[in-house]
C-alpha cells in the first residue's frame, strides 16, 4: 500500500527485473539474483501483472497470453491448437468467456485487463507481482481475480499485490507493507490493522501542513461548461469556474475526467454540448484556439503530451509564449534566457543549464518546468490533470502553494486529481463525475473523503 | 550541457575525420591538394550540399523527401524549357525552376499534413510523378540549347564557382533560420514530440508544409544549377541524388525520428562524402567498387556515432 508515487511500481519493477537497483539486493530462494531484463526474472519464476496495460493490439487473445513462450511442435513451428486450449483453458480459470481467437484490438479495457492476468498466471510462477490489477475491471471480474488468487494460494504461490482500495487489502492479504515517499513505513499482519490504521502510515503527520489555507474566490465566472458531450467517455457535463477559484473534477479512473479537460484546451473535442468562456460562446478546435483566448493546461500525460524530450528545459519552457520572446519572426535570445533564468529560479527547477535536455530531469522538476510553459502564456484558466502525479512530496508541496498562489492572483483553476486529501484541501468546489456523468457538486469546506468517494463509486 | 558536448564531439569528430581522409589524400595522391582539385570538390559537392541543406528541415520534423533527384531533373527541365537564347529574360527560367521544386515540396507537404500518408509513400510517389513529368515535359530527350546568361550560373565569379556561392549561401541562411527564428524552433519541437508540440500551442501543420516547401524550393535551385553546369534539362539526371543527401545529413548527426541534428553537421557530412568520392576518383577505384566503399562508409560512419551516443 502507498500514495500514489510512494514509489510501489518501481519497486516492483525492479523485482520483475525492468529496472535496475540504485543499490542493495534481490534475494531469490536463498540466493543473490541480479535480474538484467524481465525475462531473466520470469525464468527464474517472477511474473508481472502491470498497471499500464501493454497488449500487441494486432495479435490474438492467444497469441498475446502465450507471447515468448509459445507452445511449439517439430522445426519451431508455434502449435496453433495447443496455443488455443492453453489461452481458453487460462481465461476458463479466470471464469472469463473471451474468445482467444480474437484480435487483442477489439477487447474492451476491462477484457484486457483480464487477458493481461491470464498472461501472468500462464508462466507458471512461484511469485506473481499484481500491480493494481483491478484498476478497470468490473465487481464480477474482480470477484473471480479473488478466487483464483485464493487457488493460486493454496497452489503454494505467492502473491504481492498492490492496490489503492482498502476493502481488497483486507479482503486478500495476509501481511501488508506501505511504502511511503519511496520508504519503508512498516510491515505488519493484516489482523493487526485496521483502515484507519493504515491510512495513517500511508499519510503520515506531516501532509497536513504541506497544504497551504485557501483563499476566497471572487463571484465572476469565467468558464461555463453546459452539457458537454462526447459518447461514451462523458455526456451532459455542467459546471462553472470563478476567477480565483480552484474547482476539482473526482472520480474514479475512467470517469471521463481527462476527457472532460481535454475537450475544454481542444485536444479532443466534444462533439455536444457548450463551452462558455469569459462571457463568450466558443468552439474550440485544438490547443492553439484555446491558448488564444487564454485557457492554458498541463497535461497528466507527461511524456506523450508535455516534453520535447531532447529540447533544454528552457527551450521547453518558453514553448507556448515564443511569441513573447520574439521580435517579429525573429527570436529575441536574449529576453528568452533572462525569463528562462528567472523562472527556473522561481519554480526552483533544478537542472545544470538551462540548456540540458528535460528528459534528462526527475518527474517533479519535469512538471514544474511545464507549468512555468503554461504560466508563460499568461492564462486566465488554468487546467491542472494530475500535476502531481509521480513526483515527490517537497515538489508536491511547492505545487500545492503555486496553485493556491495563482487563485489568489485571480486565476480560475480547474485540477483533476485521483489524490483526495489533494482535492479537499485545494478545491473550493468539488464536481464529481461518475462513468461520465456528473453525480455530485460538493462545497470543499463542507465534505469529506467518504462523502466524495461515496459520489465517485458506481453504484 | 551533455548535448551541446555530444554535438560538440561529434562535429569535432567529424571534421577530424575529414582532415585525415584529406591528410592521406595529399599524401598518397598528388593531385588532391591543389588548389584546382579542392576547387572542383566545392564545385562537386555544392549540389548535393543544397539538397542536403533541404532535406535537413524535412528530417528535423521526422519526415523523409524521397522524390528529391526526380524533382531535381523536372526543375531542370522546366527551367531549360524556357532557357532558349532570345526567349525571356534570364529570370523567367530560373524562376521557373524554382517554383516548379517549390510546388512539388509544397503538395508533398499538403499530402502530409492534410493526407496523413506517411512522409515515406507520399515523396515515393512524388519521386515517380516527377520523374513522369519530366520524361513528358521533355519527350524524353534532353532539352538543348540553353542561353549562355543561364548557363554562366555554372560559371565563377572571381574564381569562384557561383554553385558554391549558392551552397554556401543556402547553408549560412538555414544556420542562421534555425537558430535564430521563431519557425526554426518550432521545427526542432514538431520533430522532438509532434504531439506534445501540438498541444504547447506549435502550428504543427504550417511547420511541416513550410519544411517540404522549403526543401522543395532549394530542391529547384539544385535543378537549376545542375541544368546550367551540364547545359541541358536532362529528364533522366539526379538518379537516386536523394540518397547521398540523406546520408550526408544522417552522417552530420540529424536523427531520422527528428528532433536532432544541425545545419554545420550537415555541411560536415556533405563534406565528407564529397572528400571521399573525389580522393576514389583521384585513386583510379572503379566506380562499381565506390558504390560498394561508400556505402559501407555511410553505414560505418552512423554506427560509430550511435554507439557513441549509447555509451
Amino acid at each position: 500500500m502507498g500514495e500514489n508515487g510512494a514509489g510501489k511500481s518501481t519497486l516492483m519493477k525492479v523485482l520483475a527485473g525492468l529496472y535496475r537497483p540504485d543499490g542493495g539486493h534481490v534475494e531469490w530462494r536463498g540466493v543473490h539474483a541480479d535480474f538484467v531484463s524481465p525475462h531473466d526474472a520470469l525464468v527464474a519464476g517472477i511474473a508481472m501483472i502491470h498497471q499500464e496495460l501493454m497488449p500487441i493490439p494486432d495479435l490474438t487473445v492467444a497469441e498475446n497470453i502465450t507471447l515468448g513462450c509459445e507452445p511449439c511442435s517439430s522445426f519451431g513451428r508455434i502449435d496453433r491448437a495447443a496455443q488455443l486450449s492453453q489461452a481458453h483453458a487460462l481465461l476458463g480459470e479466470l471464469e472469463s468467456d473471451i474468445d482467444p481467437s480474437r484480435l487483442m484490438r477489439t477487447l474492451t479495457v476491462a477484457q484486457t485487463q483480464v487477458v493481461e492476468i491470464a498472461k501472468a498466471l500462464g508462466r507458471n510462477a512461484d511469485i506473481i507481482l499484481m500491480d493494481e490489477p483491478t484498476a478497470a475491471l468490473s465487481d464480477q471480474e474482480v470477484a473471480a481475480l479473488f478466487r483464483t488468487i485464493a487457488r493460486l494460494k493454496t497452489r503454494g504461490v505467492a502473491i504481492v499485490y498492490t492496490t489503492h482500495k482498502m476493502d481488497e487489502v483486507f479482503r486478500l492479504a495476509d501481511r501488508i507493507s506501505v511504502l511511503r515517499d519511496g520508504s519503508l513505513v512498516g510491515t505488519a499482519p493484516a489482523t493487526e490493522l485496521n483502515p484507519s490504521k493504515l491510512i495513517a502510515m500511508m499519510v503520515g503527520r506531516e501532509l497536513a501542513a504541506v497544504f497551504p489555507s485557501r483563499q476566497s474566490h471572487s463571484d465572476e465566472v469565467i468558464l461555463e461548461v453546459a452539457g458537454l458531450t462526447r459518447e461514451p467517455a462523458y455526456r451532459d457535463v455542467t459546471f462553472q469556474v470563478r476567477r480565483g477559484e480552484v474547482v476539482a473534477l473526482a472520480g474514479l479512473m475512467g470517469a471521463g475526467r481527462t476527457e472532460v479537460v481535454s475537450a475544454i484546451y481542444g485536444l479532443q473535442p466534444a462533439s455536444g454540448g457548450q463551452i462558455c468562456f469569459k462571457g463568450r460562446t466558443l468552439s474550440i478546435l485544438s490547443p492553439q484556439d484555446a491558448l488564444a483566448v487564454g485557457i492554458g493546461m498541463v497535461t497528466e500525460d507527461r511524456k506523450g503530451l508535455g516534453l520535447i524530450p531532447d529540447l533544454g528545459v528552457g527551450q521547453n519552457m518558453t514553448l507556448t509564449a515564443l511569441r513573447d520572446f520574439s521580435r517579429g519572426p525573429l527570436l529575441d535570445h536574449g529576453a528568452e534566457s533572462k525569463a528562462v533564468a528567472s523562472r527556473m529560479t522561481e519554480f526552483a527547477v533544478k537542472a545544470s543549464a538551462p540548456s540540458q535536455p528535460i528528459s534528462q530531469l526527475s518527474g517533479g522538476n519535469q512538471q514544474k518546468a511545464l507549468l512555468a510553459r503554461c504560466l508563460l502564456g499568461e492564462p486566465d484558466l488554468i487546467i491542472l490533470d494530475e500535476p502531481t502525479r509521480g513526483i515527490d512530496i517537497g515538489a508536491k508541496a511547492e505545487i500545492y502553494a503555486l496553485i493556491q498562489q495563482l487563485a489568489r492572483a485571480g486565476k480560475a483553476i480547474l485540477l483533476v486529481s485521483s489524490e483526495l486529501p489533494e482535492v479537499l484541501s485545494l478545491a473550493h468546489r468539488i464536481v464529481v463525475l461518475r462513468r461520465g456523468s456528473v453525480s455530485a457538486t460538493l462545497d470543499a469546506t463542507s465534505t469529506d473523503q467518504e462523502t466524495v468517494l461515496r459520489h465517485a463509486m458506481p453504484l | 550541457m551533455l548535448t551541446l558536448d555530444r554535438n560538440l564531439l561529434h562535429r569535432f569528430g567529424l571534421l577530424l575525420v575529414i582532415l585525415i581522409v584529406g591528410l592521406a589524400l595529399s599524401v598518397s595522391t598528388d593531385a588532391f591538394l591543389s588548389v584546382a582539385n579542392l576547387t572542383n570538390v566545392a564545385r562537386q559537392v555544392s549540389i548535393n550540399g543544397i539538397l542536403a541543406v533541404g532535406v535537413t528541415f524535412v528530417l528535423l520534423t521526422a519526415g523523409v523527401d524521397l522524390s528529391l533527384g526526380s524533382v531535381v531533373a523536372l526543375s531542370g527541365v522546366a527551367c531549360a524549357t524556357f532557357a532558349h537564347p532570345g526567349e525571356y529574360s534570364v529570370f523567367v527560367p530560373l524562376a521557373i525552376g524554382l517554383l516548379t521544386g517549390a510546388a512539388c515540396g509544397l503538395l508533398n507537404g499538403v499530402l502530409v499534413t492534410r493526407g496523413g500518408v506517411a512522409p515515406f509513400i507520399v515523396t515515393l510517389g512524388m519521386m515517380t510523378i516527377a520523374r513522369g513529368l519530366a520524361l513528358i515535359l521533355s519527350g524524353g530527350r534532353p532539352v538543348a540549347n540553353m542561353s549562355n546568361e543561364l548557363t554562366a550560373l555554372a560559371g565563377d565569379i572571381w574564381g569562384v564557382p557561383i554553385p558554391v556561392l549558392c551552397f554556401a549561401g543556402v547553408a549560412i541562411t538555414a544556420w542562421f533560420f534555425l537558430k535564430n527564428f521563431r519557425l526554426g524552433r518550432h521545427i526542432y519541437a514538431v520533430g522532438g514530440n509532434e504531439n506534445a508540440a501540438r498541444a504547447a500551442g506549435v502550428p504543427v501543420e504550417r511547420v511541416k508544409l513550410f519544411a517540404y516547401g522549403l526543401c522543395g524550393l532549394l530542391t529547384g535551385l539544385a535543378g537549376v544549377v545542375l541544368a546550367a553546369r551540364i547545359t541541358t534539362g536532362q529528364p533522366n539526371a539526379g538518379q537516386a541524388y536523394e540518397l547521398d543527401a540523406i546520408a550526408a545529413v544522417v552522417i552530420g548527426g540529424t536523427s531520422l525520428s527528428g528532433g536532432v541534428g544541425t545545419i554545420t553537421g550537415t555541411l560536415l557530412g556533405v563534406l565528407l562524402i564529397g572528400v571521399i568520392n573525389n580522393g576514389l576518383d583521384l585513386m583510379g577505384v572503379s566506380s562499381y567498387y565506390q558504390a560498394v566503399i561508400k556505402g559501407v562508409i555511410i553505414v560505418g560512419a552512423v554506427w560509430l556515432d550511435r554507439r557513441q551516443a549509447r555509451s
